[in-house]
């Protein structure tokens, strides 16, 4: 059906497509009709390409051939239009089964014989199922409709051909060619190829917000040598072709090349390409040509409606519709044979209308008219209210407050409308480690430079301390949630406040202030407090030896460090802070601008002789190529610090703080320098660096070297000054980086298209010049960034990785024994600290570098400038020059850093657990990580077994899993021994076994194999936790996709990136986390939260309601529509099977449709079976919707038999009252009705577990429509419906006595039973919650108290150390322990 | 969906705390547990008791006789009569006699009752015109095809009233006659009239008016159903309001019957004379005008003389069923206290 959709959407705008541009297209851009219009562009719409033209330049003839098949940028998201949408409409509303079912029954009722009821009356059900939806449609469509409307009357200035300049256009007005002239924060209407930037260097950010919900700053740059023309663009002289790929929906690919009228061809990538609804941010203005308009653009083409999901209750509900088909079939049979019978006893039929039918043709008729009769059964209308049912669930879940974040100001994404109830049925959680249960906020942790590790005490006690606080925090939070009204603190200026404040703590002074600040302490992790580190007092006394007049070069005392490892030291630093596509910008300045300042403090030349003393390339280039680009403009400094940081050009560089530098390296400088004013006069040039205090600072250490202490308050107030500068990353690593390169004053301080500026501590400010950014990618596990090296202007490949690749690269370089050994030993010291790391649960990554010979430089920058322009296969081309650039690499350090986990995760997860959910952990990360952060979250307790799985075959493998099956077994079985032997009988200690499996990627790619599929699933499914390590998404979705096919469970799957993304498709509901790694796995997703622990109410409250009422309600129509037809045919006993039915025909229709048809709504959306706080505190209370207790076969059959038994009785009493007396027909369905309708409603009352004035207000309304219906019926409908007549019947009914004696007692002989079971049932079995209680308290007392026992008992058995390394794992070793 | 109320500052997006979007209404939670049923269960038994004896009571106050004459008397004669189509135009005039032992008290009512005549079957009874049957002049000369197919005569005149109801319309007429202690016999006066419902006479049933013109002219045109021997409109000879479709019988019998045995109202005594308290007690004869087939259904005829309670005739159902409903709702309250004394107890100890 969508794809129906899709086409027909495809066909109108093709269609509309051409008269569009007829209308809207401006007349200033129409060219001469009469010129050759034959004049045909060799360049035509190839099948892969596309080409554009500037609309108003040169090539208007070809412009016009090539651009007709281009759509405009109007937009239409609208299904309908005013004329089409009645067909249309109805068209796609028959292709829903129940339409159709009704739509028979309708014309069925056409056939004379067969006929029923009025012709008219078997359509209403029909006309108003299809009114409502026709009507929802119409409503939405007219939302889109308006929203389309607002979208394309926005203005934009676009370049008008003949008045030459940039006049205000509507977005519709646009086309493929135009040129676009934005500023800042204005809206891109179109995909635009960036042609002018105001920015000098050419470069522009945007903000995709609106198209991912990404807030960081994204860098666009203008196509390459644009830029270098100088001249201000122009549109008119624009005669450069572009040609690009056609349009498609991949965000981050964009391919083509611009060929100028010389015939040069640059090459044009995502770089370039300005997306439609993103925002300009940070530059001025911007002027770029439209290549993709309207629904071409990559934004419009990524967008896709919510997705449909077949839940399992609905397939649960299917079988038991099939029945009441079953039961439809055999009523009607029974009265088709009845009927035949009956017309074959009657001898004669002198008065009956048909007598030449023969009792079988008769028999057969009656069928089909009992079909529509007893149409009702068939709750087809179920599917309609469940539909609704399911919004209003929906309403109160996107409502619910406890499913807010404050931090993000983001609620719960339902992109599912139609899975609510699965929600209460998990039993297997899949959860991604990274960003799901962890913040993905990354903090630096600890490194290790030069082989040596710097532990970061304070810093990590100071997280630890955080994290305390933090709970506190969430304590207090916890008693303040009624106070959810009181408007809060913005987040960011919490923030800040924050950090001031943590900051001061350190320096044990403001313990009032922390006080003053608690109770806002709910948005702890917006605080940029988490960013800064507190340096180590070791490093810091080594960075200060640089800031020392006196260079030790010669080896000294031990304390000091060697001036190699004071290169690597800066190295490293310089590598953090530069090795990264980190955007800095500065909340009080529009403009992102590389700050033009910096003395170097010491002399340049002190340091260059460091560098080239023990570099261990040659040095000798440096005099031939270009000299370093070492500013030396004097930042004195102008302003105080603080927050009026306004940025103002100073005073023209001097060189009077220089005095020092060689009157050769001036020269040289001063040269440079012009070329850089030139080139940057615009930029502001800030003196952000209190040279004073700086100075004072080192005089200090001077005197002083030894009280690191106190230099660490120092760089901690500095840091503190320097807040003003944002670092927006793409990944939170290098965040961390940036940051923690910071606290060590090595300071990025901005960054433009082809320099840094980066301050080193001792040195001051330093522009670097950047020639290349080999981005991140999942093959390599690296990145690289090419710089000159400041200092030595040597070409430098600074790279950083995952561990397992760049330690494989990193080489010895082939010089002296000496340096051959400390490089061993570093890698040695190294790889042990990266594995202590890891232990602890932190991410680590390398730090290395690589010297590059000038002419090794230039063979590689020419293939790599081919491979950048290629259009094809660029990708790999680019790839594989990273990976020839990216060997022979120089290991510098190691960082790690701690990815804390999110607030609550144990909590939740604990929760979970015991709601019966079986969690797997799917992770990239190493397996010690993975296990410690499985510990910290509690999914591994101290005292679980932990069964690890690594192998590097197939059949060790497998025997690998038959051993831990067995062990597990083994295992088992002796605890069984244990509980029997105690005579506990309780089976609730054996069914939970605690074992974690982990298994690793390669061993998992086993087991996932055909013939070990099984032993994998029974190992599994023992097991309390898995946890699957260095997985691929591949494996991730295999997993899911095994378990919730195998085990034929329902399944949950969670995660924040996009490698979660073929998981999250894949598991029954899919959970997007909208973190920090951009939103492709919300938009894969069913429902997106912010937060890990949201999942506990999500599924424990929300699961658990929507499951239960959804149940309850489907039990009930069910109920409601059993009984209420049966009422019909029981009547058939006494009219010869014909058909008749006893009621107005216009009261038997719309009995269902309204009388009580929004009451089970109600109940469906508002019941509570148990209160929410009672869900959250017992847990175990899920495990009744997990193994769907409410909804199984027996409470059907259960439910159809009490309906059975109510119509019974509601029919027979009414018939034995009236029995023998002169009743008409009318007379009898008027009390049978009456009370079926007291029943129906009070059956509810007695099945809700709430009511609310809601409720009582819909039940009464309902009640009172009922008889305000049948007495207007009775008083007006003279020959309304003319078989049949009600005047009068009901009026005089309801005078009589017999009528509410009637009602009464057959209410109350059918509601009995029914109270009497839930009477009996809650006093024999005092409600499962009050039972669970302490129940629960018991068994896990004992469960823990025998697990000791057991576990001292089995001490023997293989325990795996927290954190122990074990990576092959053999099964005779297995075998042995166990 | 959130984006209905654009709420500025930093937490737009938060939702209202308010007590319905939080699902914190206050509720009232059913929870039916013996404690809570228990006194409702004794309290329904003892309400049904008195409703089941009081209306016991009134039942007996009343009277009833039934008097099957399908072949009783002289009617055996007519019934055959009737089997034979051949003679169904002849007359058969037939009489029973029953003796009525104690006295009816207060109004009496004569019905005529039929057995196994199914008026409710499906086609039967949509073969009607209420249009026609409400006056309606276009519908009186063009009947409604759920007529069919009794709609028009072999000569294509429209059938007034047409349709199989008033097709098979009861076309036996009686005469009740008192034999006092004198043995004089004495004709029990009944009214006629008047046994419709109000509603029926005056909003149902009207006949179609054409200035100054009689009715025989206003049914010009039509023709009487088949089965019929006295046009609508000569239905009554004595009373010239009771006649066409406003007939006070054929009011009575176009109202379908629920069930295939019943009863319809045939007329009312009128107190007068030896009849101001009812129906004294004696010897009765009914004179029958015997003309209603009911071999072709295996059909019984009877005439039923009874006299009505507030809640309708003599039918001990209700009470009985109260009576029943009452000890049940007891002997279930009284097993519902022993498992609560017995199991409920040690629950609520538990919860404690």
């Amino acid at each position: 059906m969508e794809r129906f959709h899709w086409v027909q959407h495809r066909c109108r705008q093709l269609l509309e497509g051409q008269s569009v541009q007829h209308w809207y297209s401006a007349p200033n851009g129409v060219p001469d009709k009469n010129s050759q219009d034959a004049h045909c562009s060799p360049h035509r719409v190839s099948g892969k390409q596309r080409t554009v033209f500037g609309r108003h330049g040169p090539h208007q003839q070809e412009y016009e051939t090539i651009s007709r098949n281009y759509k405009s940028n109007v937009i239409r998201t609208t299904k309908y239009n005013l004329l089409t949408f009645i067909p249309m409409n109805l068209f796609q509303q028959f292709h829903r089964v129940a339409n159709l079912y009704f739509l028979f029954l309708a014309l069925l009722n056409w056939v004379p014989v067969v006929e029923a009821f009025q012709k008219e009356i078997t359509m209403i059900p029909l006309l108003v199922v299809l009114t409502v939806i026709a009507i929802k449609d119409a409503l939405e469509d007219y939302r889109r409709y308006l929203f389309d409307k607002k979208i394309n009357n926005n203005a934009v200035r676009v370049f008008c051909g003949k008045q030459k300049a940039y006049t205000d256009q509507r977005w519709k007005d646009v086309q493929v060619g135009d040129f676009v002239f934005l500023s800042c924060n204005e809206i891109i209407p179109a995909d635009i190829v960036l042609l002018y930037s105001s920015d000098p260097s050419g470069v522009c950010y945007i903000e995709t917000a609106n198209l991912d919900g990404e807030t960081n700053l994204k860098q666009r740059q203008v196509v390459s040598d644009l830029l270098l023309q100088g001249v201000e663009f122009s549109p008119e002289s624009f005669h450069s072709r572009i040609v690009c790929e056609n349009p498609n929906n991949d965000l981050s690919r964009f391919r083509g090349y611009m060929e100028h009228s010389s015939g040069v061809r640059v090459g044009l990538h995502n770089n370039n390409l300005l997306l439609r609804s993103c925002t300009i941010r940070n530059t001025q203005t911007v002027v770029g040509i439209v290549v993709y308009a309207g629904h071409e653009t990559k934004a419009m083409m990524n967008n896709t409606g919510p997705r449909y999901k077949r839940s399992q209750l609905e397939k649960h509900l299917n079988k038991d519709i099939l029945w009441c088909v079953v039961l439809l079939f055999i009523m009607c049979l029974t009265a088709a044979i009845g009927h035949g019978l009956w017309l074959k006893n009657l001898k004669d039929p002198v008065f009956q209308v048909d007598e030449e039918m023969s009792p079988a043709l008769a028999g057969f008729c009656v069928f089909w008219t009992m079909i529509i009769v007893l149409q009702v059964l068939i709750p087809i209308s179920l599917y309609v209210s469940i539909e609704i049912v399911k919004l209003g669930q929906i309403y109160f879940i996107h409502n619910d407050l406890a499913l807010y974040n404050e931090q993000l100001d983001s609620r719960i994404l339902c992109r599912a409308l139609n899975i609510t109830e699965e929600l209460g049925q998990i039993q297997y959680l899949f959860s991604d480690k990274t960003g799901t249960l962890t913040e993905n906020k990354m903090v630096f942790c600890r490194c290790s430079i030069y082989g040596v590790e710097y532990p970061h005490e304070e810093n990590a006690h100071r997280l630890k301390m955080y994290e305390e606080e933090k709970t506190e925090a969430a304590v207090c939070s916890m008693t303040l949630k009624s106070g959810y009204s009181v408007k809060s603190l913005s987040c960011r200026s919490l923030g800040c406040n924050r950090s001031s404040v943590s900051l001061n703590t350190l320096n044990t002074e403001s313990e009032e202030e922390e006080d003053q600040l608690f109770g806002k302490r709910t948005s702890a992790f917006c605080s940029r407090m988490a960013k800064e580190v507190v340096p180590d007092p070791e490093l810091v006394k080594k960075l200060n030896w640089l800031s020392c007049p006196v260079l030790p070069l010669s080896e000294g005392s031990p304390g000091t460090p060697s001036s190699l490892e004071l290169t690597y030291i800066i190295d490293f630093f310089l590598a953090l802070a530069i090795c990264n596509s980190v955007v800095v910008s500065s909340p009080s300045q529009p403009q992102n601008v590389v700050p033009e300042a910096g003395t170097p403090l010491r002399s340049l030349e002190e340091i260059k002789l460091m560098f080239q003393h023990f570099s261990f390339s040659p040095f000798s280039a440096l005099t031939t190529i270009s000299p370093p680009q070492i500013k030396s403009s004097p930042g004195s400094r102008q302003f105080t610090h603080g927050k009026t940081n306004s940025f103002t050009f100073s005073t023209p560089p001097s060189s009077t703080t220089v005095g020092s530098e060689s009157g050769q390296e001036s020269s040289l400088e001063t040269s440079n320098l012009k070329l850089h004013l030139s080139a940057r006069r615009e930029r502001g040039d800030i003196g952000q660096l209190d040279s004073r205090e700086t100075e004072g600072d080192i005089s200090k250490t001077k005197i002083n070297p030894d009280m690191a202490k106190q230099d660490v308050e120092g760089l901690t107030r500095e840091m503190d000054n320097d807040d003003e500068l944002v670092y927006e990353a793409e990944c939170p690593d290098e965040e961390a980086l940036v940051h923690a390169a910071r606290a060590y004053r090595c300071t990025l301080r901005g960054r433009s298209a082809d320099s840094l500026l980066v301050d080193l501590p001792g040195i001051g400010p330093l522009v670097i010049q950047l020639l290349h950014i080999l981005p991140f990618d999942s093959n390599r596990k690296m990145m690289s960034v090419v710089v000159r090296h400041p200092v030595t202007g040597q070409v430098v490949v600074y790279t950083k990785g995952a561990d397992s690749v760049v330690m494989g690269l990193a080489e010895t370089p082939t010089c002296a024994e000496q340096a051959q050994e400390i490089h061993t030993h570093i890698r040695k010291q190294s790889q042990k600290h990266l594995d202590s790391y890891a232990r602890e649960g932190l991410r680590t990554l390398c730090i290395a570098k690589k010297v590059l010979e000038e002419e090794e430089y230039e063979v590689w920058l020419k293939r790599h400038l081919l491979a950048e322009s290629s259009i094809e296969n660029r990708e790999e081309l680019i790839l594989e020059s990273a990976q020839r650039l990216e060997t022979n690499l120089t290991l510098l350090g190691t960082t790690g850093i701690v990815d804390r986990l999110q607030e609550e995760v144990p909590e939740t997860i604990e929760a979970l657990q015991r709601a019966g959910i079986k969690i797997w952990v799917l992770t990239g990360d190493k397996q010690e990580t993975a296990i410690n952060i499985a510990y910290s979250c509690k999914i591994l307790c101290p005292n679980d077994q932990l069964l690890t799985a690594n192998c590097g075959s197939k059949d060790v493998c497998a025997a690998i899993l038959e051993e831990l099956k067995l062990e597990v077994q083994r295992c088992e079985d002796s605890l069984t021994r244990i509980t029997s032997k105690k005579n506990c009988g309780n089976s609730f200690l054996c069914t939970v076994a605690s074992f974690i499996l982990v298994i690793d990627g390669q061993t998992l790619d086993w087991a996932l194999q055909e013939d070990l599929k099984s032993d994998f699933l029974e190992l599994s499914r023992r097991c309390k936790a898995v946890i699957c390590c260095r997985s691929t998404p591949l494996q991730k979705s295999q997993v899911v996709h095994l378990i919730g096919k195998e085990l034929g469970v329902i399944t949950l799957a969670v995660g924040d990136g996009a490698n979660d993304v073929s998981m999250i498709q894949m598991a029954d509901v899919g959970i997007g986390i909208s973190g920090q790694e951009g939103m492709q796995a919300v938009m894969s997703s069913d429902f997106a939260i912010s937060r890990f622990k949201h999942l506990s109410k999500l599924l424990l409250v929300h699961g658990h309601w929507c499951y239960s009422r959804l149940a309850n309600m489907i039990l009930y129509f069910i109920y409601k529509n059993v009984m209420f037809v049966n009422l019909l045919f029981w009547y058939q006993f006494f009219c010869g099977f014909s058909g008749s039915v006893m009621t107005n025909a216009w009261v038997l229709i719309i009995f269902n449709l309204l009388f009580t048809s929004i009451p089970p709504l109600i109940y469906g959306v508002l019941d509570q079976n148990m209160s929410a706080d009672l869900l959250m505190g017992l847990p175990e209370l899920y495990q009744a919707t997990q193994t769907s207790q409410v909804y199984v076969p027996c409470m059907f059959w259960i439910t159809v038999l009490d309906a059975f038994y109510q119509s019974l009785v509601c029919f027979f009493v009414p018939y034995f009252a009236l029995a023998g007396s002169d009743a008409g027909e009318l007379t009898l369905g008027s009390p049978i009705n009456a009370s079926a309708l007291f029943i129906i409603l009070l059956h509810q009352v007695l099945e809700s577990h709430t009511l609310t004035w809601i409720h009582v207000l819909v039940l009464v309304l309902s009640g009172g429509s009922y008889f305000g219906f049948v007495l207007l019926l009775s008083v007006f409908c003279v020959t309304c419906n003319p078989p049949t007549n009600p005047v009068g019947v009901e009026t005089l009914q309801m005078s009589q006595p017999l009528f509410y004696f009637v009602c009464a007692l057959t209410t109350v002989t059918a509601l009995i039973p029914r109270v009497l079971f839930r009477a009996l049932h809650n006093t024999l079995n005092p409600s499962a919650v009050l039972k669970l209680a302490p129940m629960d308290k018991v068994n896990s007392e004992k469960y823990h108290e025998r697990m000791q026992r057991w576990n001292l008992s089995h001490s023997k058995v293989k325990r795996l150390p927290l954190g122990a390394d074990n990576p092959g794992l053999e099964p005779s070793t297995a075998s042995e322990v166990s | 969906m959130g984006r209905a109320k654009r709420k500025p500052g930093p937490l737009a997006r938060r939702p209202d705390n308010s007590a319905f979007k939080q699902q914190r209404l206050p509720a009232w939670s059913p929870m039916l547990t013996a404690n809570t049923v228990l006194p409702f269960f004794y309290f329904m038994a003892l309400i049904c008791m008195l409703l089941g004896v009081w209306l016991l009571l009134t039942v007996q106050g009343t009277q009833e006789i039934k008097l099957d004459y399908t072949e009783a008397g002289t009617c055996d004669k007519c019934f055959e009569k009737r089997k034979n189509v051949s003679s169904a135009a002849e007359s058969c005039i037939c009489k029973v006699v029953f003796l009525v032992e104690k006295p009816f008290k207060g109004d009496v009512f004569f019905y005529y009752g039929l057995q196994n005549f199914h008026q409710n079957l499906r086609r039967y009874m949509d073969s009607r015109d209420d249009g026609q049957l409400v006056g309606r002049k276009s519908n009186l000369k063009e009947p409604s095809s759920y007529c069919e197919p009794f709609a028009k005569d072999q000569n294509g005149l429209p059938i007034a009233p047409c349709g199989a109801v008033a097709n098979s319309f009861f076309n036996d007429s009686f005469t009740l006659t008192y034999y006092g202690s004198s043995g004089d016999p004495v004709k029990v006066p009944l009214l006629r009239t008047g046994i419709t419902w109000y509603t029926d006479k005056n909003v149902k049933y009207r006949n179609p008016q054409i200035d100054n013109l009689t009715l025989a002219q206003v049914f010009e045109g039509t023709a009487k159903p088949l089965y019929w021997k006295k046009p609508v409109y000569e239905l009554d000879p004595l009373d010239p309001t009771n006649n066409g479709f406003i007939n006070d019988d054929l009011i009575v019998w176009m109202r379908e019957a629920a069930f295939p045995n019943f009863k319809k109202l045939y007329g009312v005594l009128y107190h007068d004379k030896l009849f101001t308290d009812g129906l004294p007690a004696g010897n009765y004869s009914i004179d029958i005008s015997y003309n209603f087939p009911v071999q072709y259904f295996q059909g019984r005829k009877e005439v039923v003389l009874t006299t009505l309670t507030w809640f309708g005739g003599q039918n001990y159902f209700l009470p009985i069923a109260y009576l029943v409903t009452s000890s049940l709702i007891l002997l279930i309250a009284v097993i519902l206290t022993v498992a609560w004394w017995k199991f409920g107890k040690k629950g609520k100890n538990m919860e404690e």
